[in-house]
């Protein structure tokens, strides 16, 4: 009997056996469909979570005060206040410091702002001139805080995005009005873009001038943090490396590991995030294997119940004539093209599914090769084992006994 | 002239648990090309036994059996499929078609496994169709054909590779009298073409149209009206 009848002969039975096939070939589908559908999500999850991460710079690094290490003693880093202004202003200036470009200092509080009868709570973050554009932060109307109101410690303020939805209905231009930090009268000079749902969000702040906030507002000398930006991407490591020397030398401390500073790159916090979506990916990656392995008990359910609902078509089959081996490759043949089908549709539907999960939560389309080759190949294979080996049992019966089973 | 069957010994037994149970034991019988045997007996009889062994589903524990002049009593699977497929056409008291299956591929069925190509197989099992009366029910499933119709697809799939015999088990058994006659016909009709036709069955009046009968008891032979001219 020739291959090509084989297959004939097979497909004529898939199709006289309707639901039976359907039932099958939607067992492999759903088992395929999920575990590529839940692979992809988490993939895209963390690769939405590393942009995101990207998007606050690349290069940049951030000194914050405190040490790194916690000593029995040692405040916390928001209660430190080892990092001032002239710190930041000691690394602009330094010529040793080959691997830098951009320096900014912030200092960021919580305070009461209002404009009439509105008001919020927010942060309230003072900033020197590089700061938005070492956040990635663009101006959307109006001007940025610029070294001239840092020199004279104006009162001025750039407001996010968010900012004003809750100060301002709607009707008037913000730009140019007055509105009140802490008791104090700043004028609005620009608006930031929106950067859209982030970590560490700017569209909820405000940005004065760090002298403003440090004299007129606080009446104190530290920052919260420094920031610094790398030339590239491989001078990262050099320049934290050059910037905890000089500091230390500022600062008059000999053993580093008495520094009360530390500086972490967006690479550390990049690693530390990405080990957290990691054990998310993992928990996705392991709920997809048990649905590929309910889907692979499903297979191999339908196919032994099946081969066994059919002994007596077997045996029907070897009184006409059917060599033991022609059986076998009909079952093997039908296997193949059920689980072949179910494939095919299972990854069509599997990135169906990715596309409207990944697009509807705004997350980055990353189909997984992986995940494909993974639930195909053990789909297959389950199909093709479970769907040939009773087959190769039941041609081994005598006609009779095969006949007789019921 | 060398008999088409040969039985010489043939013993069957049982092993069903600790107890074995001999279905047949030392049989021997001739029977030649174009004989019409109906093999009768009650139920335990052995005649089943001896009608599985006759065709190639099962083997008989001792003893010889030539059929065409081939002993199968060294032959593997394969080889004993190609006896089933070439030498005998099986019909069943239970019909035994494939479900969900048109008349015509059922008959179609054992020349697939023959190796008859596609136009041959159809042109034929439609002219096998039309001889026992299903012009009608080409392509009909089983389970929209009557009891007799089913045996009549079960009869013209059994004469598809044009075997040396016809063996068919209690052919009438699932049938109404009306119906069992006219299959009987269908019988005689082809003994008269020339056709060897092995009959197994515990009624009378069906054995009756036989030319030979054979009565089997307890797992042997004991009559043989031998060949009736």
């Amino acid at each position: 009997m020739k291959l090509l009848e084989i297959l004939e002969e097979s497909i004529l039975v898939l199709k006289t056996n309707r639901m039976r096939t359907v039932l099958s070939v939607l067992g492999i589908i759903i088992g395929i469909g999920s575990v590529i559908s839940l692979i992809t999500l988490g993939e895209a999850s963390q690769q939405s979570v590393k942009e995101r991460i990207q998007s606050l710079g690349s290069n940049l690094i951030t000194i914050s005060p405190g040490g790194t290490q916690s000593g029995f003693l040692r405040g916390g880093p928001d209660d430190a206040k080892t990092l001032k202004y002239n710190d930041a202003l000691e690394i602009e200036k330094s010529d040793r410091l080959t691997t830098v470009d951009k320096v900014a200092a912030s200092y960021s509080s919580r305070a009461q702002i209002s404009f009439q009868e509105n008001n919020m709570n927010t942060n309230v973050i003072g900033i020197t001139e590089n700061y938005f554009s070492l956040r990635n932060i663009e101006i959307e109307y109006g001007v940025g805080i610029t070294q001239k109101d840092i020199g004279t410690s104006s009162k001025v303020v750039v407001i996010g995005n968010g900012v004003i939805e809750e100060l301002f209905t709607g009707k008037v231009n913000p730009i140019g009005q007055g509105i009140r930090i802490d008791g104090n009268s700043f004028k609005i000079i620009g608006i930031t873009k929106s950067k859209g749902s982030e970590m560490v969000s700017s569209d909820d702040s405000v940005f004065i001038p760090l002298t403003t906030a440090q004299k007129v507002l606080y009446g104190i000398d530290h920052v919260t943090s420094i920031l610094v930006s790398a030339k590239n991407e491989e001078l990262i490591d050099p320049a934290m490396n050059q910037l905890g020397y000089l500091l230390l030398e500022l600062h008059g401390i000999k053993n580093p590991e008495d520094a009360d500073f530390s500086i972490t790159s967006q690479e550390d916090l990049l690693e530390t995030v990405s080990e957290i979506t990691g054990t998310f990916t993992t928990l996705l990656t392991g709920i997809a294997a048990i649905s590929l392995v309910v889907g692979g008990i499903g297979i191999m359910n339908i196919m032994l119940v099946t081969v066994t609902e059919r002994t007596r078509e077997i045996g029907i089959r070897k009184a006409l004539g059917a060599k033991r081996k022609t059986i076998t490759t009909q079952f093997l043949v039908e296997s193949i093209v059920l689980t072949l089908t179910g494939g095919v549709l299972g990854v069509l539907l599997g990135i169906g599914v990715s596309l409207i999960i990944t697009k509807t939560m705004g997350l980055p389309s990353v189909i997984s090769i992986t995940s494909i080759s993974l639930a195909v190949g053990v789909s297959c294979l389950i199909g093709i084992i479970f769907g040939w080996y009773p087959a190769h049992r039941a041609s081994k019966l005598q006609p009779i006994e095969a006949l007789r089973y019921e | 002239m060398i008999p088409l069957i040969d039985v010489k010994g043939i013993t069957k037994i049982y092993n069903g648990g600790e107890i074995a149970t001999k279905a047949l034991s030392d049989v021997s019988f001739e029977i030649e090309k174009g004989e019409f045997v109906a093999i009768v007996g009650p139920s335990g009889s052995g005649k089943s036994t001896l009608m599985h062994i006759l065709g190639c589903l099962d083997i008989p524990t001792s003893g010889t059996y030539i059929i065409n002049g081939r002993n199968v009593e060294n032959m593997n699977d394969d080889e004993l499929a190609n006896i089933r497929n070439k030498e005998i056409g099986f019909v069943f008291q239970a019909y035994n078609l494939l479900s969900r299956t048109t008349s015509i591929k059922n008959v179609c069925l054992p020349m697939i496994y023959a190796g008859i190509p596609k136009t041959e197989r159809y042109e034929r099992a439609k002219n096998l169709l039309i001889s026992v009366g299903l012009g009608n029910k080409l392509f009909n499933s089983p389970n929209q054909l009557s009891g007799g119709e089913k045996q009549r697809v079960a009869i013209a799939r059994s004469m598809a590779t044009e075997p040396s015999i016809i063996l068919a088990d209690e052919p009438t058994g699932n049938l109404a009298s009306k119906q069992s006659m006219e299959i009987m016909d269908i019988f005689d009709e082809l003994n008269i073409k020339g056709n060897t036709i092995i009959l197994i069955t515990h009624e009378e009046n069906i054995a009756k149209r036989a030319k030979r009968i054979i009565s089997i008891m307890d797992g042997k032979i004991v009559n043989d009206t031998g060949r009736l001219n």
